[in-house]
């Protein structure tokens, strides 16, 4: 009865041939790693922010007069209200943390490089949009650090010469942050750029599965059919779809299927996130004042600025540059480096050897610089801005940009490690 | 490098005080969450003394007779001073326009003043007025100096005033400030007005976020459901991988 059914359907769609292709006889390196959690737990927080999503959007009320107050009749009033928008804040938090380890991730194994490209432009795509769709959901609570944080983001667009103060009042439509400003994020926030989202994840992962997963020894697991045989390769166990074996043409090694293997292994990530992730959703909310800044519970007033304007935590390691730059023009600029030079990682880095593992001391010890140059500005980004602190700024902005001055020195000749043949 | 990363991440902390924008130490509230009978003086308190003043539009009386185990008929006999229905929000009457006028600033919604200023800057607040003639209700404030606010619990505490003595600083006669004292006239002691206004602050603190208790226990469950459920991932992971190793 099922298999008639299932074949009703097969005939007039393909279900279990691209079930097959992508996940029961998707070929995966043997030897993922605690890092390969985070890619399956972005798109488990993602469906997370999407679901919540839509049950805080039916009692949330997207204006000036009511936004505050709906927030809080979720928060008192609605079943479980307090649940929903506490799983929703503490998502976006969750979000980034799993994101920025993934991109570390990312980095450390030189899954960036070729044939890798274009898969990390969709996940730096995917980053700024979630960029946006944070910074716009946060003003939606109506909140003192809503209304004034986003008084500060949208500034920064000001300082481009020229169309700066337009451009400005085209994003606000209006003169001040006001109702239409709300308005305009909400349907940006709920609509136009969750669909962004989805259609950018589509395509990383379709990226991803084309060229198929790096590991951390950064070799390939697909090689060509040369007829010699493969000393215990635990690949010859399972079947894969022809299409990654090109009929035979390609020999799969050291590789398994995604299911049940890495669907059974991800339930174990998934359980030992949910944990800590339960654990702020039921016990710090707030995140200590990082997930959700006290004066976001007092309403939004424009005549009333709050003493210390900070964006959250996850935007922090960008404003820190931006303010560590004298200039208001030049800051923005290099804030906007600071990422662009993330998304042309693959061209510069030249080196041929993709893992950390097999990498020279030095591109080591760069590495270590970048995560300890990016966690300091993140810090610095909450201070307010000392002298001292503008200067800390300051040598940090410099040790990040200079990771990628120096990858791209000394990556064309670098002293590498030979390469296994195997994975290990 | 690391040194200076200590320091970093030790200012994080305390950039928290920063934020509040308070210079005075603050006393750590104590307040429980869980004794009712606290919070139930706390509600009394609030409705005598701030509801005059101060809103908490958007709590309703049910949902604080309910959390705090008060049946609604007698709930609204002895605290439903400004309600209608049982489902009203705790507000008053007071003209918003004229209160910003007498007080210079309209008095602050207090319906989450707990989660904007946290418990422990509350409880000093409200044992920190002293007398100052120089103020339009001869009251200052040594947490939040220049208030608008008169010193409402005065009754409760007494004419509180800063208390000097003198002493020998390096050798020299100066006079030191020893905190504050009331001249007594108040109806309750030192100990029972800090905790009068500990109950006060419980209360505030339990409108804040009503939810609190529920999340806990709630938490608590959810947190062992996937304790127990992470040892079954991991033994189906080893049993499944079995193949591959």
């Amino acid at each position: 009865m099922f298999k008639n059914f299932m074949s009703w359907i097969e005939y007039r769609m393909p279900f279990m041939e691209k079930m097959n292709l992508h996940v029961m006889q998707y070929p995966a390196p043997k030897n993922f790693n605690f890092w390969y959690f985070f890619g399956s737990l972005a798109m488990l927080v993602l469906v997370n922010q999407i679901l919540t999503g839509i049950w805080l959007t039916m009692n949330f009320v997207p204006s000036a007069e009511g936004a505050f107050a709906s927030v809080e009749y979720i928060m008192r009033d609605v079943e479980y209200g307090w649940l929903l928008r506490y799983m929703h804040s503490t998502g976006a938090s969750a979000f980034f943390v799993v994101v920025y380890l993934h991109m570390l991730r990312g980095m450390m194994y030189g899954s960036y490089q070729k044939p890798r490209e274009l898969l990390w432009i969709f996940g730096m795509l995917i980053f700024l949009v979630l960029m946006a769709e944070a910074f716009m959901g946060y003003l939606l609570p109506w909140g003192q650090m809503s209304f004034w944080g986003a008084q500060v983001i949208i500034s920064i667009f000001g300082v481009i010469p020229v169309i700066g103060d337009d451009l400005t009042l085209w994003i606000r439509g209006d003169y001040v942050i006001s109702g239409a400003t709300l308005n305009r994020f909400f349907a940006l926030h709920v609509i136009a750029l969750p669909l962004v989202l989805v259609v950018l994840v589509f395509l990383h992962i379709i990226a991803l599965h084309e060229v198929g997963s790096n590991n951390p020894d950064g070799i390939d697991v697909k090689r060509e059919n040369n007829g010699e045989k493969i000393e215990n390769n635990v690949s010859d166990k399972f079947t894969f779809h022809q299409y990654f074996t090109k009929g035979g043409k390609k020999i799969i090694v050291d590789a398994i299927p995604f299911h049940p293997y890495y669907t059974v292994k991800d339930i174990v990530g998934v359980v030992g996130f949910l944990f800590i992730f339960c654990f702020v959703i039921f016990f710090a909310p707030e995140g200590g004042g990082y997930f959700l800044e006290p004066p976001n519970f007092e309403p939004a007033n424009p005549m009333k600025t709050p003493d210390h304007i900070a964006p959250v935590w996850y935007f922090t390691p960008f404003y820190a540059i931006l303010r560590a730059v004298p200039d208001q023009l030049f800051g923005a600029i290099f804030m906007f480096l600071a990422i662009l030079f993330l998304a042309l990682l693959p061209w510069l880095d030249r080196c041929p050897v993709r893992s950390v593992r097999y990498r020279s001391t030095l591109h080591k010890a760069n590495l270590v610089n970048f995560c300890i140059s990016f966690v300091a500005l993140g810090v610095l980004g909450v201070l307010p801005a000392t002298p001292f602190y503008t200067l800390l700024a300051q040598i940090f902005s410099f040790t990040y940009f200079a990771y990628f001055g120096l990858l791209w020195f000394y990556s064309k000749n670098e002293k590498t490690k030979p390469l296994p043949v195997r994975l290990s | 490098m690391i040194k200076t990363l200590f320091t970093v991440l030790a200012l994080v902390v305390s950039s928290a005080a920063i934020a509040a924008g308070s210079t005075v130490p603050l006393d750590k509230a104590p307040i429980d969450l869980t004794d009712k009978e606290s919070l139930q003086r706390g509600a009394r308190i609030f409705q005598n003394y701030c509801l005059g003043c101060h809103q908490m539009e958007y709590q309703r009386y049910s949902r604080t007779f309910r959390d705090l185990g008060i049946p609604d008929d007698i709930g609204m006999e002895t605290l439903g001073f400004t309600a209608n229905k049982v489902g009203d929000h705790i507000k008053n009457a007071a003209p918003k326009a004229d209160l910003a006028n007498w007080f210079g600033a309209a008095p602050p919604d207090l319906s989450n003043v707990a989660r904007v200023r946290g418990p422990d800057w509350l409880y000093t607040y409200m044992r920190s007025f002293y007398v100052d003639p120089s103020r339009p209700f001869g009251v200052n404030n040594e947490v939040f100096p220049m208030v608008g606010m008169p010193h409402v619990l005065q009754e409760l505490q007494g004419i509180p005033y800063k208390a000097t003595e003198t002493r020998l600083v390096d050798g020299v006669p100066t006079e030191v400030n020893v905190g504050i004292k009331t001249d007594g006239s108040g109806e309750l002691s030192t100990e029972e007005y800090d905790s009068t206004v500990a109950d006060l602050v419980n209360y505030l603190e339990y409108v804040g976020e009503p939810s609190k208790l529920e999340s806990r226990s709630l938490g608590v469950k959810v947190l062992i459901f996937l304790g127990i459920f992470f040892i079954f991932a991991f033994l189906l992971k080893k049993e499944y991988w079995r193949d591959v190793h």
